[in-house]
């Protein structure tokens, strides 16, 4: 089965995904992340999702399971990239993502995690 | 109002699901609906299409082109699964509270023109979605 | 729906074979200037319009058909839809265009009077077919020219909604959408949609939705607004809504609309101060006059 590559990028993980993901690739892709930010100690995971045309409700609690969980490793995650017409959906489907920080592209991305690591 | 096309997708097991989101993605975009409009339409399906297989056991999807005299795509969702107990609180249930099935139907029907649910308890469950242009 | 008999059919037939070149000149003769219009449509284009237009009428009359919604007389029917649907986008009013095909009565009264005018029966009833399929042929033309007219209108609305969402650029990150008029539904939607896009295509964390010059807000827009902050929020940008007068200040408060979670100012220079200093930009005067 294919996987999702995670990429370190110094002290954050930098996982892009361009696939349309059906269930099991998207818990994998769970449980190998927690997996590298454990071995790594990474304090930050973006997530690129700018190739993703739609987001459904269980894409959806991926993410904000990758966000809980990599919180309790100590890692913040942020998601970047999402499409209007992927953001405009949601808003219409009622999925808020609480307590998943946004930006608009992997730089913005990376400036969040690295302006709220100097605020620790 | 014109049926023009057609197809059925089986619904058994998970690269089923992706191939719903991809078919009704290229059927929607041939029938000149705006990529929000797409978008709405493929998410929805992508719900419906995964309800029906994790919680019906199993099922198909037919979908149908319709045009006139107005442009439409209309997906019928079907198992026979275990049905639906409370068809009213599946649709007002959210997908942040713990309680209830979690199927989203009622986001779902948010994205779509038309929604009608068919379920009994023990039989099955058969919804249907249509999106206008 | 006019129905001749094949008699009278088979007259029209006759005038138009035996008469066609004479009846042809008085035709464009009576056409009057203003129905002309030699300023849209050239002498010798109309000479041969009205021409081809003859010659396909005495074929369907000839037919002996009588029912003028037959394929008989689709070609007639054609051609009148050609000509009227170039009518109306050359600009010719629905008048002129009809005109075309009603002036045809006179030089055909002319002749039939020649023909028949000794016998009132004959006269009579030849005279009454003749003007009923003139009729019909006539407001056949105004229909068409109807539903060309009302395609263009459609068309022209369509340009206009995307001509009249513009998204400007104040600085390096922030955008500013400042919305005009009355705002319906599927125009609130059209731009919403154009500032997220620009909001991708720009990079910008900010953009300012004003609505100062927005006289209403009722529920439906307020939900569009509040959903087009939260999508933006979703994608990484940060939203402001600012012109926010007293009156519309209540009515929100009014329909129920929690605005708790959105950032407003009653100005857009407010607007874009606040905007400015979450982009960390500082302006500084000259001190030096010379």
């Amino acid at each position: 089965m294919e996987k999702i590559p995670i990429l370190r990028m110094g002290d954050f993980l930098l996982v892009t995904i361009q696939v349309d993901m059906h269930d099991r690739l998207a818990m994998a892709l769970q449980d190998d992340l927690t997996q590298r930010i454990s071995e790594t100690s990474a304090h930050g995971v973006l997530i690129d999702i700018s190739s993703l045309e739609m987001v459904d409700s269980f894409i959806g609690r991926m993410l904000a399971n990758i966000a809980g969980m990599s919180r309790v490793l100590d890692a913040e995650t942020v998601v970047v990239g999402m499409q209007p017409a992927v953001a405009i959906t949601l808003v219409e489907l009622g999925l808020s993502l609480p307590g998943i920080r946004t930006a608009l592209n992997v730089d913005a991305g990376m400036e969040l995690l690295r302006s709220s690591n100097n605020g620790n | 109002m014109a049926i023009v096309f057609t197809e059925t997708i089986p619904l058994a097991s998970e690269p089923d699901v992706v191939t719903v989101r991809r078919r009704v993605r290229e059927v929607s975009a041939k029938l000149g609906f705006t990529l929000v409009d797409q978008t709405k339409v493929v998410t929805a399906a992508s719900e419906l299409a995964r309800n029906t297989l994790n919680y019906g056991g199993g099922g198909s999807m037919v979908l149908e082109t319709l045009n006139g005299p107005r442009i439409g795509l209309k997906l019928t969702f079907e198992d026979n699964g275990p049905g639906i107990p409370n068809i009213e609180l599946a649709l007002r249930d959210g997908f942040t509270t713990g309680s209830g099935l979690g199927l989203g139907l009622g986001g779902a029907k948010r994205l779509v023109n038309e929604f009608q649910v068919d379920s009994r308890v023990g039989e099955g469950t058969k919804v249907t979605i249509t999106r206008w242009k | 729906m006019t129905v001749i008999s094949k008699n009278q059919a088979a007259n029209l037939a006759d005038l138009l074979r035996g008469h066609q070149d004479a009846i042809l000149e008085q035709w464009t003769r009576a056409m009057s200037g203003s129905t002309r219009r030699s300023d849209l449509i050239k002498e010798s284009e109309l000479r041969a319009q009205c021409a081809r237009f003859l010659k396909v009428v005495a074929t369907a009359a000839e037919s002996g058909v009588s029912d003028l919604q037959s394929p008989a007389w689709g070609d007639v029917r054609e051609m009148l839809g050609e000509i009227s649907r170039s009518r109306a986008q050359q600009g010719f009013t629905p008048s002129e265009t009809a005109m075309f095909v009603f002036s045809l009565k006179r030089p055909l009264f002319e002749r039939l009077r020649q023909e028949h005018g000794r016998d009132p029966e004959a006269w009579a009833s030849t005279l009454w077919a003749t003007t009923e399929v003139v009729d019909e042929l006539g407001l056949y033309t105004a229909e068409v020219f109807i539903k060309a007219k009302e395609s263009e209108i459609r068309r022209q609305q369509e340009e206009m909604l995307e001509l009249s969402t513009p998204v400007v650029k104040l600085w390096e990150g922030i955008l500013a959408l400042p919305l005009i008029g009355t705002l319906d539904s599927a125009r609130t939607q059209v731009v919403m949609e154009s500032l997220l896009q620009s909001i991708v295509q720009t990079n910008s964390k900010i953009a300012i939705i004003d609505i100062t010059g927005v006289p209403t807000v009722d529920t439906v827009v307020a939900q569009h607004l509040l959903k087009t902050v939260t999508a933006a929020r979703l994608m990484g940008a940060d939203c402001i809504i600012s012109g926010v007068r007293p009156q519309i200040a209540q009515t929100i408060v009014h329909l129920g609309i929690n605005l708790l979670d959105v950032t407003t100012k009653a100005t857009l220079s407010d607007a874009f101060s606040l905007a400015l200093k979450k982009s960390n930009v500082t302006f500084a005067r000259n001190s030096e006059q010379k």
